[in-house]
């Protein structure tokens, strides 16, 4: 295994600072919003959560189109970590999300269009890291990786888009929300300037843990190859 | 929900028990990576010591 490169150092502690100034300025720098209340900073960081989330499946999706051209197993394993890693903050986007909703809409969770797309599209990825599993050639299992993550694809631009073309109670942050919609807010500058801080901040997370996750893969891809060179 | 309040609504421990999710799964997932990667490595030590037995 090789050393852990100078820049990935680098990046770990920069992220570390980052997600603490961000952290920050929710808690601090950012006003009480008028009616929710506190749990109004739960925005923040769950919209940052769900863009990690999206932005993993796109970069799945354009990994699994890089592998079925080039058939380089480096491509499976970045679709493999872009899946994993938003596997885990779409999760936390999705709790999140319901535990606003409590005080907010008064119920944990609703068959809301967003939160259903969201919940479909939570699965269908979920689904992609255990049906991987059962396949032992790492060839099949890539190609089916690949093609699965291009198809799965598909959710994300309909989750995104499900708040602006159905009937929703779910807020819009930018752009015009439903009339229907509960719980929406006028953004202060303050507010904003943290949004966007936590956009860029939570980019920078899954940077680094992809980084680190496609590492790990390369280490775990090592090893198989030697178990199966080992036993025969 | 909010109707007919005054001032913003206590919902201070929403916001913690969120906020308890997204840094408590994010560690988890952390030490997740680094526990898969000493094994890991472990492995690949093992490996390593019974291929260079099986070539002698």
């Amino acid at each position: 295994m090789e050393t852990k490169p100078r820049l990935l150092t680098i990046l770990d502690g920069v992220t570390i600072i980052l997600l603490a100034v961000a952290t920050a300025l929710v808690f601090f720098f950012t006003p009480i919003e008028a009616v929710m209340g506190n749990v109004q900073k739960v925005f923040y960081f769950h919209v940052a959560n769900a863009w990690v989330g999206m932005l993993g499946f796109m970069a799945s999706a354009i990994a699994g189109i890089a592998y079925l051209r080039t058939g380089k197993r480096s491509w499976d394993i970045v679709g493999m970590a872009s899946v994993e890693i938003s596997v885990v903050f779409l999760l936390i986007a999705i709790v999140t999300g319901s535990i606003w909703a409590r005080p907010v809409w008064n119920t944990w969770w609703t068959w809301d269009p967003r939160l259903t797309t969201a919940a479909i599209m939570e699965l269908i990825y979920a689904a992609y890291l255990l049906l991987r599993q059962g396949i032992e050639d790492p060839d099949r299992r890539a190609r089916f990786g690949a093609v699965y993550a291009i198809l799965g694809f598909i959710s994300v631009p309909l989750t995104f888009l499900s708040i602006r073309i159905f009937r929703t109670i779910h807020p819009v942050v930018i752009g015009n929300a439903d009339p229907s919609a509960q719980g929406s807010f006028d953004m202060s500058p303050a507010m904003l300037r943290t949004f966007m801080f936590s956009l860029l901040v939570f980019s920078f997370i899954f940077a680094d843990l992809l980084w680190h996750r496609i590492r790990l893969g390369h280490l775990a891809d090592k090893v198989e190859q030697l178990k199966l060179k080992v036993t025969q | 929900m909010f109707f007919l309040q005054q001032g913003p609504a206590q919902t201070t421990n929403y916001m913690i028990a969120g906020y308890t999710v997204i840094f408590g799964v994010i560690l988890f997932y952390v030490l997740s990576l680094f526990l898969r990667n000493r094994n890991l490595k472990r492995d690949l030590e093992t490996l390593q010591e019974l291929d260079n037995k099986t070539n002698v």
